[in-house]
C-alpha cells in the first residue's frame, strides 16, 4: 500500500510539474523595456459578444504589429466576477496594466489608490473627442481631498424602446423620431391601444429595477439624491415619483403592461415579444443584438427613441479603460489606450457590443448611423446622456441592494403604496448613507 | 407490484438526474430563434452544430480542457495518496492527539475562501507558483484534503480491526496485513474519494480565477464564464455547447472507475 501511495504521489507531482510550468510569468512582471526588450502590457478585456471579441482581438493585433516595442497581451475576463478578480490582484500588487470595467466600479478602486489618476495625461486628441458629460462618469474623489480622472470612458448605454413593427402599424399610431419622440403620456396612450386580449402593450422587466428607474427619472428631473455641504441624502419628491407612478399605472390602472413580466431579467421578455404577446419592450440599446439574432424570420421590429418627460435626459454610466496604479509601464499603457479608443476603433467596438461610442468621431461612422437594426435611432440617443446622479454617491451599492431593490419590487408588485416606497427609500436609505459619510 | 413501483421510482429518479443534462444537450443544438421561442421544444426542430463551432472558434476549449484534466487528475491522485495514510492513522490510533487533529481538520473547513485568497496568492507568488498549473494543483489539494480525509477515515473505520488481527494471527506482518487485507476492502472508499477530489478540482473556479493570469494556463471553468455578459445576459447556445463538452471528461472518468464503487465487500467478514 505504501509503495502504491508513493508511486501515485511521484507520478502526480511529475505530471503537475511537467505541465504546470508552461505559463511563465504574467505580463505584469514583464521586463522594464530596457536592453531593447519589448515592454509587455497585460490588457484585461470584458468583451463577450462574438463581434466584440473579434474587434478587440483585431485592434490588439494591429497595435502589436505596429508597435514591436510595446506588446499587449489580450486577456479575457468576465463581467460576472471581474471585480472579485481585480480586488485580489490589486491587493496582491499584481494587477493587469490596462483594465476594462465600468464607471460604477471605478469609484471605490480610485479612493483606495488602485488606479492611476489620468488627469493631464490623456492625449489632447482623445480628450477632445469625448464629451465632458462622459468624462464626468469617470471623475471621482481620490480618497483624500482631490478629484481625479480614473479611466477613459468609451461605451455607453441608453434606454430605448424596441417595438413590434406590425403591431405598431396595425394600431395606426405615430412612429416617433429622435427629433420628435413620444412623451410619457403618448407612450401610455399607445400602450393602451396596443393592449388586446392576451397581448400587452408593454413588458417592463423589473428584476433589477433600480438603475432603470433612476436613469429614466431624469426625464422629469428626478435625481433621488441630494448633496449639501458634502452630505448626501435620499430624496423622493414629485420629480422622482413621476416615472415610478407612470409605470405603476401602466401595470394596474391602464393594465397595458404585463405584471407577470416584472420578475424578468432584461432579455427574458423576448420570447413573448417575438410571439406578439408584448408590443413594446423598454431596454438598453444593446438588447438589439439579441433581438436581431433571435427574431424569427419575417419578424419586423423597430428601435424607438427614448421617451420624453420634461426632457429626454437619461442617466448614464460608461464602460471604461483604466491604468493600474501598480503598472510598471503607465505611459505605454496610456499610449495603447489612446490608440485602442481612437474614433475608428471605438466605432468597431461600439458596433461589436451594440452600444454607443463616447467618441464624437465614431458616432459619425456610417456603420453607426445606418437605419439597419435601429443604429440611427440608438446613436442619436447618445446626445441625451448625462452622468447618472447615483454614480458619485458613496454607499449607493448598499442602498440599491438592501433598500431600493426590494422596496421597488414590492411597489411594482402592488404590495406597498408610492408613499410607503418613498418613506422606505428615504428613511432606510439615509441610515445606509449615513454610515458611508462618517 | 412493489417491484414495478420500485422501477417506477428509479425511473423517476433517473429522469430527475438526467433532465439538466438532456436540456443542456437540447439547448446546445438549437438555433438562437428556437431558443427564444415562447413554447420551448425538447427536440430541436432544426438541429445545428453552429453553437459548438462558435464555442470552439472563440475559446481554446481543448487546451483549457486538457489543462483542467491535468490539474484534476493530479489533485485527485495526490489528495488520495496523502489522505489515505493519514486517514488510516486517525482511524486506528485513537488518542487525544487524533481527536485534536480531526477537530482541527473540521475547523479548517469553516474559513471562507475570500478570507484567505489574498494571503494565499502572496505565498504562491513568493514561491513563483502564480500562473502555473502546479500552483493551482497544490491549492486544490489543500482544499480538497480535509473532506477527503474525513471521507477516507470513515471508510477505514468501517474495516473491522479483527480482520487485521486475523491476518496477524495467520503470520502476516503489519504491512502485509495492510496490503493484502485492508487495501482491497478500502478500494471503494478510495474510488469515491478520487471521484470527489477530481470533480471538486474540475469544477473549481475562484482559485483558478485569481491564480491563473494568462490565457495559456487557463482552466475550463474560466473559459466557460466568458459566454456570460453583464446583467446575467448570456450567449446560451455556445455556453450550453461548451458546458456539455465540459461534462464529458467527468462522465468518462466516472465510467472508468465506477466498477470499483461497490458496497457489500465486508458483508459477513466478522461474525455477529
Amino acid at each position: 500500500m505504501k509503495r502504491l501511495s508513493a508511486a501515485l504521489a511521484v507520478a502526480a507531482v511529475a505530471l503537475a510539474a511537467g505541465c504546470g510550468s508552461g505559463g511563465g510569468d504574467g505580463g505584469g512582471d514583464a521586463a522594464p523595456g530596457q536592453n531593447g526588450e519589448p515592454v509587455k502590457l497585460r490588457f484585461l478585456s470584458l468583451a463577450w459578444q462574438k463581434e466584440s471579441i473579434e474587434a478587440n482581438k483585431q485592434i490588439v493585433a494591429d497595435w502589436n504589429t505596429a508597435n514591436p516595442k510595446i506588446q499587449v497581451e489580450y486577456v479575457q475576463g468576465s463581467w460576472d466576477n471581474v471585480n472579485d478578480q481585480l480586488v485580489t490582484s490589486f491587493e496582491a500588487g499584481d494587477p493587469p496594466d490596462v483594465i476594462h470595467d465600468d464607471s460604477p466600479a471605478l469609484s471605490s478602486f480610485a479612493s483606495r489608490g488602485f488606479l492611476l489618476d489620468l488627469t493631464g495625461k490623456v492625449p489632447a486628441e482623445l480628450k477632445s473627442d469625448i464629451p465632458q458629460a462622459a468624462w464626468d462618469t469617470v471623475t471621482f474623489s481620490d480618497g483624500k481631498s482631490g478629484q481625479g480622472v480614473y479611466g477613459v470612458p468609451f461605451l455607453q448605454e441608453s434606454q430605448v424602446l424596441i417595438a413590434n413593427k406590425k403591431l405598431l402599424d396595425g394600431a395606426g399610431v405615430r412612429v416617433p423620431t429622435p427629433e420628435s419622440p413620444w412623451t410619457w403620456d403618448e407612450f401610455a396612450d399607445v400602450a393602451k391601444k396596443l393592449t388586446k386580449k392576451g397581448a400587452y402593450g408593454v413588458a417592463w422587466p423589473m428584476k433589477s429595477p433600480v438603475n432603470k428607474v433612476l436613469n429614466l427619472a431624469l426625464n422629469f428631473g428626478g435625481t433621488f439624491f441630494d448633496t449639501q455641504n458634502g452630505k448626501t441624502t435620499v430624496k423622493v419628491g414629485p420629480q422622482e415619483r413621476e416615472v415610478l407612478q407612470r409605470i405603476h399605472d401602466q401595470l394596474y390602472t391602464d393594465k397595458s403592461a404585463d405584471p407577470s413580466a416584472l420578475g424578468m431579467g432584461t432579455a427574458d421578455p423576448l420570447p413573448g415579444f417575438f410571439a406578439g404577446k408584448y408590443a413594446i419592450v423598454p431596454a438598453g440599446v444593446y438588447l438589439r443584438q439579441q433581438v436581431a439574432e433571435q427574431a424569427p424570420s419575417g419578424f419586423e421590429w423597430v428601435t424607438l427613441p427614448p421617451l420624453k418627460g420634461q426632457t429626454s435626459q437619461q442617466g448614464a454610466v460608461s464602460q471604461t479603460l483604466s491604468v493600474a496604479a501598480d503598472s510598471k509601464h503607465p505611459d505605454e499603457a496610456l499610449k495603447f489606450i489612446a490608440y485602442f479608443l481612437n474614433g475608428p476603433n471605438q466605432a468597431k467596438l461600439a458596433k461589436g457590443d451594440w452600444l454607443l461610442p463616447t467618441s464624437t468621431t465614431a458616432a459619425k461612422d456610417p456603420a453607426l448611423t445606418t437605419k439597419e437594426n435601429g443604429w440611427d435611432v440608438a446613436t442619436a440617443s447618445a446626445k441625451d446622456l448625462v452622468v447618472a446622479p447615483f454614480l458619485k454617491v458613496n454607499g449607493f451599492d448598499e442602498w440599491k441592494s438592501k433598500v431600493a431593490t426590494p422596496a421597488m419590487q414590492e411597489y411594482f408588485a402592488d404590495k406597498i403604496s408610492l408613499d410607503e416606497l418613498a418613506n422606505r427609500l428615504v428613511e432606510e436609505g439615509n441610515k445606509v448613507l449615513e454610515r458611508y459619510s462618517r | 407490484m412493489t417491484r414495478a413501483l420500485k422501477y417506477l421510482a428509479l425511473l423517476g429518479y433517473v429522469v430527475f438526474l438526467a433532465f439538466p443534462l438532456l436540456w443542456l444537450l437540447s439547448t446546445a443544438l438549437k438555433t438562437p430563434q428556437e431558443m427564444a421561442a415562447l413554447d420551448p421544444t425538447w427536440i430541436p426542430r432544426r438541429p445545428t452544430l453552429a453553437n459548438f463551432a462558435d464555442a470552439f472558434a472563440e475559446q481554446d476549449l481543448i487546451g483549457a480542457g486538457l489543462r483542467s484534466l491535468v490539474v484534476a487528475v493530479a489533485t485527485a491522485l495526490i489528495t488520495v495518496a496523502l489522505a489515505l495514510p493519514a486517514a488510516y492513522a486517525l482511524a486506528r490510533f485513537r488518542g487525544v492527539a487524533g481527536k485534536i487533529a480531526i477537530g482541527w481538520v473540521l475547523v479548517s473547513q469553516v474559513f471562507p475562501v475570500v478570507l484567505i485568497i489574498i494571503p494565499l496568492f502572496m505565498v504562491l507568488r513568493r514561491l513563483e507558483l502564480v500562473n502555473t498549473l502546479a500552483g493551482l494543483t497544490i491549492v486544490h489539494v489543500t482544499f480538497v484534503m480535509p473532506f477527503a480525509l474525513w471521507m477516507l477515515r470513515g471508510y477505514v473505520r468501517a474495516v473491522p480491526r479483527e480482520l487485521e488481527e486475523a491476518a496477524a494471527v495467520d503470520g502476516a506482518g503489519r504491512l502485509r496485513a495492510l496490503a493484502a487485507v485492508v487495501a482491497p476492502l478500502l478500494a471503494p472508499g478510495v474510488v469515491a474519494t478520487l471521484l470527489f477530489s477530481f470533480i471538486s478540482s474540475w469544477n473549481e473556479f475562484m482559485f483558478a480565477l485569481v491564480i491563473l493570469k494568462d490565457p495559456e494556463v487557463e482552466t475550463l471553468p474560466l473559459t466557460l464564464v466568458r459566454f456570460v455578459g453583464p446583467e446575467g445576459v448570456a450567449r446560451l447556445g455556445p455556453l450550453a455547447a461548451a458546458s456539455l463538452l465540459a461534462t464529458v471528461p467527468s462522465l468518462v472518468f466516472f465510467a472508468i472507475i465506477q466498477r470499483r464503487l461497490r458496497s457489500g465487500l465486508m458483508a459477513g467478514a466478522v461474525k455477529g
